[in-house]
């Protein structure tokens, strides 16, 4: 029992950062209808221009506390991934916005390469040590079960996020214009919005969240690289389809459960297939789930919320 | 037309006359550029210092007083640039080669020295695969994996534990290592409580670790690389989990130190192929001898090189030629006393009772366990 409760902590630990980018690319599709390949790189870009932020502020106000400092790191990456996720669209995305699917298509994974290449160039190939400013010791273990605060840290943010984006896109004049674009962006043009400055904070706000996702992701493990956004990008977008891709509740939805299965996936395969399988098979459990909803609901669980576009 | 012949005549008297001392290239092939450079220096310095040695002792083959000439090529610790190099070595008509460092440049270059004819002897290459490609003249004078995994399982049931949990990384080296480790284990008495998988590219290994504490382990094996041994002794911490950590060579590095931060402790071990220099029954004299030479410090290779290029020497002199033809089979048959403790070889080319050393994490860096 104690295991399968720090599985379960574990699992949502993981999945509430998967849900956090699986906003990002459940946002973009659902606008553009497009998957926007570069988004784990942008996650990529955000843990590493903090990295180097808070370097800086511990180099000249090495007496600012541990978590100003981190909230300094933060908000410097964030500001910057919200530039490049504009740049991003700017240049990759908005040219290719009436031509055939593939293009843009083609054009993310085509600055998911550059975004790699670039930081392999600035950063360099080797693992960097992120500072974890948010403490990895394990409180005082509860039933069994030991979580540190930078885990509890991890999901009050990222709830605290979710919450905050639904609101956005419920309650305000920008989030009933992002819906009016989804829906169907010529109409809405027609009706007086600018559906150029939606597109472009849609990837801002994606953008955004990759980044605070990218910071959460170093603390927790105490390591950025050049190419740590793959695996989580790649599971993110997992997750989005799984939620149902272009609703947000799904996203969310999708990458809890997705932390959790390949968490609980991990522990348990072995028992479950009576050893015939163990955990080198850990990642197929998240795909055969996958599979599995997608056969019976091919919209993901949610489904994709946003009117049928013939 | 008379006088051609006749100055061709002077010319090959001269010729000869230079050759009464018989000049016997050997090759070696490391990476001298780069990150590595030092450790590839290292090998060369060892195989100079050998070949110094023998020139000035003077060795007779076959009724002809030898020189030996070192002919030295950079592979840039580069799998393509070491065929390169290996090809060139081969060309320029070296009996012999010792190198390289890297097993990725050991192995694809073993190939064209098998097809040349001429013998190699690494001394730093620890895949398993360098020697089992059935070539007759590849050999090593480091321990390999299989040596390593056995040691690492043996060091851990007898010293750190019986309960033995066994996480790897799914690649050639990770896997095959872990394989090793797991029959020491059982052979050593003691018991697999777990065996884990993750891959090389992973970061998250809560799952897998709070699976391993259901089964409340003395000790846990890594077989894999310090990228992801670092986080892995974090995440040990982090789940109030209270073993002992032991890994291989993959692990035994600065890198692992700097990314585990304050979660390594005394309980942190791994392991090396070899002997510090100081436990080596040579290794004091050849320490003096070596600084006197090149007033630089062994790095860790240089032993090694010293006693395979003695090896290939020693060969020569048991098959009376320095024809790779006809010495290459003694090489397998040598049985002296080097630096590093007896060179003799196994059937597949592997140094007999290969050394691995145990290092336990100490005051900021890694010391040799008693």
């Amino acid at each position: 029992m104690e295991t399968l409760l720090q599985q379960t902590v574990n699992g949502l630990v993981v999945g509430s950062v998967y849900a956090l980018v699986a906003l990002g690319y459940t946002m973009v599709y659902g606008i553009l209808g497009l998957i926007n390949f570069a988004h784990g790189d942008v996650l990529m870009i955000g843990a590493l221009v903090a990295l180097e932020a808070i370097r800086l502020i511990q180099l000249y106000a090495p007496d600012l506390g541990l978590i100003p400092t981190l909230l300094g790191g933060l908000g410097v990456s964030v500001i910057v991934c919200m530039a490049l996720g504009y740049t991003i669209e700017r240049t990759a995305y908005r040219r290719l916005r009436n031509a055939p699917r593939l293009a843009p298509l083609i054009t993310a994974i085509g600055v998911s390469f550059l975004l790699q290449t670039l930081a392999m160039i600035i950063w360099g190939r080797n693992y960097h040590t992120f500072p974890q400013l948010v403490s990895t010791t394990p409180l005082e273990p509860v039933a069994g079960v030991f979580i540190t605060p930078v885990q509890i840290a991890i999901l009050v943010v990222s709830a605290t996020l979710m919450v905050a984006l639904l609101l956005l896109v419920n309650k305000t004049r920008l989030g009933r214009a992002m819906r009016a674009t989804a829906e169907n962006h010529k109409v809405a043009s027609l009706m007086g919005v600018d559906t150029n400055k939606i597109i472009a904070a849609t990837f801002i706000i994606g953008s955004a969240l990759a980044a605070v996702a990218g910071v959460m992701f170093s603390s927790n493990y105490g390591i950025a690289h050049y190419a740590m956004g793959f695996m989580p990008g790649l599971k993110a977008f997992t997750a989005a389809v799984l939620g149902g891709i272009g609703n947000l509740g799904g996203a969310m939805l999708g990458g809890l459960l997705l932390g959790l299965v390949e968490s609980i996936g991990a522990g348990y395969i072995e028992d479950m297939s009576f050893g015939f399988l163990n955990s080198s098979y850990q990642d197929i459990f998240a795909f055969v789930i996958l599979g599995i909803v997608l056969i019976f609901r091919p919209t993901g669980l949610l489904g994709e919320r946003v009117a049928d576009r013939a | 037309m008379k006088h051609t012949l006749v100055a061709l005549a002077v010319l090959g008297l001269g010729a000869s006359a230079v050759q009464a001392q018989e000049v016997v290239k050997l090759g070696t092939a490391a990476p001298l550029t780069g990150t590595q450079s030092h450790l590839g220096k290292d090998i060369e310095n060892g195989v100079r210092l050998a070949i110094e040695e023998y020139n000035a002792k003077g060795v007779t083959l076959g009724g002809k007083k030898v020189k030996f000439e070192v002919q030295a090529e950079d592979d840039q610790a580069d799998p393509k640039t070491a065929t390169t190099v290996a090809q060139r070595l081969v060309d320029s008509g070296v009996k012999g080669v010792i190198g390289h460092l890297n097993s990725g440049a050991s192995i694809p270059a073993s190939r064209i020295y098998n097809e040349g004819g001429i013998p190699q002897v690494s001394p730093a290459s620890t895949n398993p695969k360098l020697t089992q490609q059935n070539f007759k003249a590849t050999f090593r004078t480091i321990a390999n994996d299989v040596q390593q995994g056995l040691a690492i399982g043996k060091y851990a049931a007898t010293k750190l534990g019986t309960k033995i949990a066994l996480i790897d990384d799914r690649t050639a080296y990770g896997q095959g290592l872990a394989d090793e480790v797991e029959k020491a284990v059982k052979a050593s008495g003691g018991k697999l409580v777990a065996r884990e998988f993750t891959s090389d590219k992973a970061t998250d290994f809560l799952s897998i670790l709070t699976r391993i504490k259901a089964q409340s382990p003395d000790v846990i094996v890594y077989s894999g690389m310090d990228t992801q041994a670092g986080p892995m002794l974090k995440q040990i911490k982090q789940l109030g989990l209270n073993v002992k950590f032991i890994t291989g060579d993959g692990g035994c590095t600065g890198e692992v130190i700097k990314l585990a931060g304050d979660a390594i402790t005394g309980n942190t071990f791994c392991t090396q192929p070899g002997l510090p220099l100081d436990k080596m029954p040579g290794g004091k004299n050849f320490n003096e001898r070596f600084k006197k030479r090149f007033n630089a410090d062994v790095q860790i290779y240089a032993p090694y090189a010293y006693d395979a290029t003695s090896a290939i020497i020693e060969a020569m002199k048991a098959a009376n030629s320095s024809d790779p033809a006809k010495y290459a089979a003694s090489i397998g048959k040598v049985n002296f006393p080097g630096v590093i403790g007896t060179v003799a070889f196994d059937a597949k080319g592997d140094i007999k009772d290969g050394a691995v050393t145990v290092y336990q994490f100490k005051a900021g860096k890694w010391e040799a366990a008693q």
